[in-house]
């Protein structure tokens, strides 16, 4: 058998159905890629001892059951973002050090209680607001994956950098991350790993750390769809602790995999044609319409005509929630409080912490998201970007209403490119990363990321399947047509 | 829209987070680049179109007005940087 912590889900499910391994067995693979796997600095907060206990407890849960659940016993990583209890805890920020929730979050717990085995904690931009994993309290996290032969360190994207790192370098068998963006489809591309956004209101925000709440949602980061449709299903759930969580069931994902796309209606958006795309991603593109045709979908040009205002209507809706959001790090319930001068009030104190306990990104956003909603601005910026958020959301309506199954697209402008290369560029630039995935967010739909090919560099490059809201299943199918098309294979090369 | 220096202290204040005067012009420097970005919402006919509240449609669900939780006093202190007999402490704000 292959190395252990190489296996995906389903295979390693298969598996332990069949005896051929234990929950132990592979727990112990995971945790020995982990220990070797310091370089990447995916890992940050490691619970060896919880997880060989919980992988005991899943052994003896598999013995005793021919109907254990389909993640029982299987070892994933978990981002900083998700509370979980008693265990570190903290959006990779320096204003979270040392808290240890109460609680467990409703996403982590479904995991758990499916049996699923927590191997510790994933890094990630600081409050999940990066496109590259540089605003981490902790540090980079470096991709596996290099140009080439050359040795310079890549971004694994962001913000869930940390799972794309851990999942392409076989450190756990997949991982959860969240996305407000892109920050599961981007960093999935970047590492040529899985990784699906659900519909908003899909699975629970319960405890996971709010950056913008109505963007938020958590999702699996896997090595297959077929791995991503057996952990979405697991992390989904109607929880009445969130306001937005759906009530509605939540079907075999898997089940639905059938592949077989023959007369579906596949949209090709004009306006995602950007100016200056790279010919390497433009190709990818067409190869990836060519791919669906050939399995017998319909290629139909389409127009999503307020796309390019995707990008500053998420740059005033997500600050402004996220100013709103971030004001409870005040140093008073959790986490870090400065060191106070003698006379300081509770109005240096919240300053003094906030300006320790941010990153300049963080409080870059803050700021912009007070100003977007302060008194004179709120609707000139904010209602503005609310109404056109509605017509973003009205031109994915459009489209689906004509019978588009799903929509085709890039899914980053770029590959991975090279940490601290986009240090002295203004904001911006970086915040183009989400240019392509962005709109699912604002519209609230499913997206999946799927890895169909490399660049000259050797470089993985994924393509993006927008579905229409509530039709995961259809649209993992669509994406597993164009994996199965794609044969997507190729692993980074050992080097850390 | 430009923002000045004190623009940007008097957003600094109202976000709570304390900024050295000498880091002001950087700061009102990026505001200004952010919100030139932003600049082309102004662009969009927005006639007629309501601002989005819910992404999906539905109606926030209510529930009966019952104590649902509680009695969780050492849970809801044990991460507090100062808390003192049962409660969070912070420094004077009553003079």
């Amino acid at each position: 058998m292959t190395e252990l912590n190489k296996l995906g889900l389903a295979d390693a499910r298969d598996a332990l159905r069949k005896g051929e391994t234990t929950s132990k067995e592979l727990t112990e693979a995971c945790l020995k890629a982990i220990e070797g796997a310091g370089a990447l600095n995916a890992f940050v907060h490691h619970t060896p001892e919880l997880a060989m206990e919980r992988a005991a407890a899943a052994d003896e849960r598999l013995k005793g059951s021919e109907e254990a659940p389909a993640m029982c016993g299987l070892p994933i990583g978990i981002k900083d973002l998700f509370c979980t209890k008693g265990v570190p805890s903290q959006a990779a920020s320096r204003i979270l050090e040392g808290f240890k929730p109460e609680y467990e979050s409703t996403v982590s717990q479904n995991l758990q209680d499916a049996g699923a085995v927590m191997l510790g904690k994933l890094n990630m931009d600081e409050f999940a607001m990066g496109s590259s994993n540089e605003t981490s309290t902790y540090g980079n996290a470096i991709n596996p994956w290099r140009r080439g032969n050359e040795d310079t360190a890549l971004t694994p994207g962001g913000s869930s950098g940390g799972s794309a790192a851990a999942v392409a370098a076989d450190l756990c068998l997949a991982a959860t991350g969240t996305d407000t963006g892109g920050s599961i489809r981007q960093p999935a591309a970047f590492t040529g790993t899985v990784g699906i956004k659900p519909t908003y209101g899909r699975c629970s925000r319960w405890g996971v750390v709010a950056f913008a709440s109505s963007l938020d949602q958590a999702g699996p980061m896997t090595k297959s769809v077929r791995d991503a449709a057996i952990m979405l299903e697991a992390m989904s759930s109607f929880d009445p602790k969130d306001s937005t969580s759906a009530d509605l069931a939540v079907p075999n994902f898997e089940a639905a995999l059938t592949g077989d796309i023959r007369g579906k209606k596949i949209g090709i958006p004009k306006e995602y044609r950007m100016d200056g795309m790279p010919d390497e991603i433009a190709t990818l593109w067409a190869d990836g319409a060519a791919m669906l045709k050939d399995a017998g979908a319909e290629i139909v040009d389409i127009s999503l005509p307020h796309t390019k205002y995707a990008l500053p209507a998420y740059y005033v809706i997500a600050p402004a929630e996220a100013s709103s959001n971030l004001a409870r790090y005040d140093g008073v319930r959790y986490g870090h409080r400065a060191k106070l001068d003698a006379g300081d009030g509770i109005t240096e104190m919240y300053e003094k912490t906030r300006a320790e306990g941010f990153g300049p990104e963080v409080q870059r956003r803050v700021m912009i998201g007070t100003y977007v909603l302060s008194a004179g601005f709120y609707d000139a910026y904010y209602n503005r970007a609310r109404r056109v958020r509605a017509l973003i959301k009205k031109d994915f309506d459009d489209v689906f209403a004509a019978g588009i199954d799903s929509i085709l697209t890039p899914a980053t402008p770029s590959a991975a490119f090279g940490l601290g290369e986009m240090t002295d560029a203004d904001p911006i630039k970086m915040y183009l990363n989400d240019v392509f995935t962005v709109t699912v967010n604002l519209a609230g739909l499913p997206g999946i990321a799927v890895p169909t090919g490399t660049n000259s560099q050797g470089l993985p490059m994924s393509l993006q399947l927008i579905g229409r809201p509530w039709e995961e299943g259809d649209l993992l199918s669509s994406a597993y047509a164009l994996e199965k098309a794609a044969g997507f294979v190729a692993k980074p090369q050992k080097w850390w | 829209m430009s923002i000045d220096e004190s623009t940007a202290a008097r957003v600094a204040k109202l976000a709570r987070i304390k900024v050295e005067p000498e880091a002001l012009p950087a700061l009102a420097q990026e505001f200004n680049t952010i919100l030139g970005f932003i600049e082309q919402l102004g662009e969009v006919d927005i006639e007629g179109v309501e601002p989005m509240t819910s992404v999906t449609p539905q109606n926030l669900r209510r529930r009966a007005d019952v104590v649902a939780d509680g009695d969780q006093q050492a849970a809801i202190l044990k991460n507090a940087p100062d808390a003192r007999e049962g409660f969070f402490a912070v420094p004077k704000v009553v003079e």
